[in-house]
């Protein structure tokens, strides 16, 4: 039997911050296998029959979730999903007392999204079964990031030496700063570009160029990863305008005249369309939206395949 | 742990006669071909359904439809086995059903592999029949399974190794029968 040299010891997923670029290969190549599964007729492997996943959603999301339930349910867990709105949460439980119950009720895997940074960690620390991060507030989103990548290396073969720019509101992205550790960990030149107000101190820190000009993040790109204006969190006035943001950082057609011609343009959903994207582009032919999405179903099956495998 | 050397048991020109002879065996029980495909599990089974294939090919000038299984996602011992098998794709571009199934593997053992295959198989649909072909079977089988095509009956003690080389993925086509100490 063939064994990975890397072995996957991790018993959680909580962000690509805490991974090398040994396990994020891991996870790659184990997607790539995956991806196959989705394709067959009958979409089900036993893999993980006799496991419970329970997915915790405290802010509402629709592709995650149901990728991850249709990942967990295509391995054969069970799976249960909870929402904040309808938990004892409105009833003031706390997360950790939520979580310590669910255990008690000995499930294999917490897939948790939460609007506090960190939370998925708490539970990681307190919690026996795998703890998944599905997104912790302007944190990470490491399965996002990761079929973000996975979709590249898919597009382009590579990821080392790849042109990335990620646009738009970079401040509250969690799904920028999972790109970009996931990236620079696998050699990817990454450019971040958006708004002043929306970029976090200090962010080159990370490794990153910056730049306020979206000509000069779409020249030379590869990949362009275009971010959604979180116009639920925009209402201190971060930027003076919808209509300013459009004409500064808003990508259309025009503005691709001068991008390479085998340029892919991605976005982790949901698009603000006419905002971010104009239509032509979102559905145009550099786009890969919808592959980042069934690519989502395989790495999230990678993921819990390795998180719930890897133990004895 | 080191592995030990016992016996160099099938040296390339045995490999090659006893995959022929499997071949050959495989076209007296199935007269009509048309129906007739080959799955070999992964790793060492494909390349040995791929040289079975190859030698039917010749004989009867047919182009015998290969497939290849990876059956880690079927395994019943995933969370006990220490370290994570690496999963590879299942390559199957043919319909299962209505088809003549000749599943390949190099070792038969407990038998518990071939389980799996069978359940993935018929995962991909109802197949006419499922027939098994392996190159080794060394005994000590958990399960009630057993193989059509043998290419060599090798008794051996538990405690014992088999190793099946190919030049395909080792350099080299020879079985070894070994022992691995201080376990």
């Amino acid at each position: 039997m063939a064994k990975n040299n890397t072995i996957w010891n991790k018993k959680d997923l909580l962000g690509l911050e805490e991974l090398s670029r040994e396990e994020i290969e891991v996870i790659l190549s184990t997607a790539g296998s995956f991806k196959e599964v989705s394709t067959r007729k009958v979409k089900k492997v036993p893999t993980l029959r006799g496991k419970t996943v329970v997915s915790i959603f405290c802010e509402p999301s629709t592709r995650t979730r149901l990728s991850f339930e249709l990942a967990a349910k295509r391995l054969s867990a069970d799976t249960v999903g909870i929402t904040s709105s309808t938990s004892s949460a409105v009833k003031g439980e706390t997360l950790k007392d939520t979580a310590k119950n669910i255990e008690a009720m000995n499930v294999d895997v917490v897939i948790l999204r939460h609007t506090t940074p960190g939370a998925p960690h708490l539970l990681a620390k307190t919690l026996e079964p795998s703890v998944i991060n599905a997104g912790d507030g302007a944190h990470e989103h490491p399965t996002q990031g990761l079929l973000d990548i996975f979709t590249m290396k898919e597009k382009k073969g590579k990821v080392k030496g790849l042109k990335v720019s990620i646009i738009g509101d970079i401040a509250h992205s969690r799904v920028a700063r999972s790109n970009i550790w996931g990236l620079k960990k696998l050699g990817a030149d990454v450019t971040i570009c958006g708004p002043s107000t929306l970029m976090p101190v200090e962010i080159e820190k990370m490794g990153v160029s910056v730049t306020n000009s979206l000509d000069e993040a779409i020249e030379d790109a590869d990949v362009l990863n275009v971010l959604r204006i979180q116009l639920e969190r925009q209402k201190k006035g971060l930027f003076p305008s919808i209509r300013e943001y459009i004409n500064l950082f808003g990508i259309n057609r025009q503005r691709l005249k001068h991008a390479k011609k085998d340029i892919l343009i991605m976005h982790p959903g949901p698009i603000n369309r006419g905002i971010e994207l104009t239509h032509d582009v979102a559905d145009g032919p550099y786009s890969v939206i919808l592959e980042q999405v069934t690519n989502g179903i395989a790495v999230r099956m990678a993921i819990l395949f390795l998180v719930t495998g890897g133990k004895i | 742990m080191t592995f030990h050397e016992k016996a160099n048991v099938m040296d390339p020109e045995a490999i090659d006669k006893a995959l022929m002879r499997i071949s050959h065996e495989i076209l007296e029980k199935n007269r009509d071909i048309k129906n007739l495909a080959i799955i070999g599990i992964r790793n060492r089974g494909e390349y040995l359904a791929r040289r079975i294939a190859e030698n039917i090919n010749k004989i009867k000038r047919a182009r015998v439809p290969v497939g290849v299984l990876d059956i880690t996602l079927y395994r019943d011992d995933l969370t006990e086995v220490a370290e994570q098998p690496r999963l590879r794709e299942t390559e199957i571009d043919f319909d299962v059903s209505v088809k003549n199934i000749v599943l390949v593997d190099d070792v038969l053992y407990t038998g518990r592999t071939i389980r799996c295959a069978l359940d993935e198989i018929i995962d991909f649909g109802r197949p006419l029949s499922i027939q098994l072909a392996v190159l080794i079977d060394r005994g000590h089988r958990e399960l009630p399974i057993r193989a059509d095509y043998v290419g060599k009956n090798i008794p051996t003690s538990q405690r014992e190794v088999i190793e099946v080389r190919l030049k395909e993925c080792d350099g080299a086509d020879e079985v070894i029968i070994g022992e691995i100490d201080g376990r």
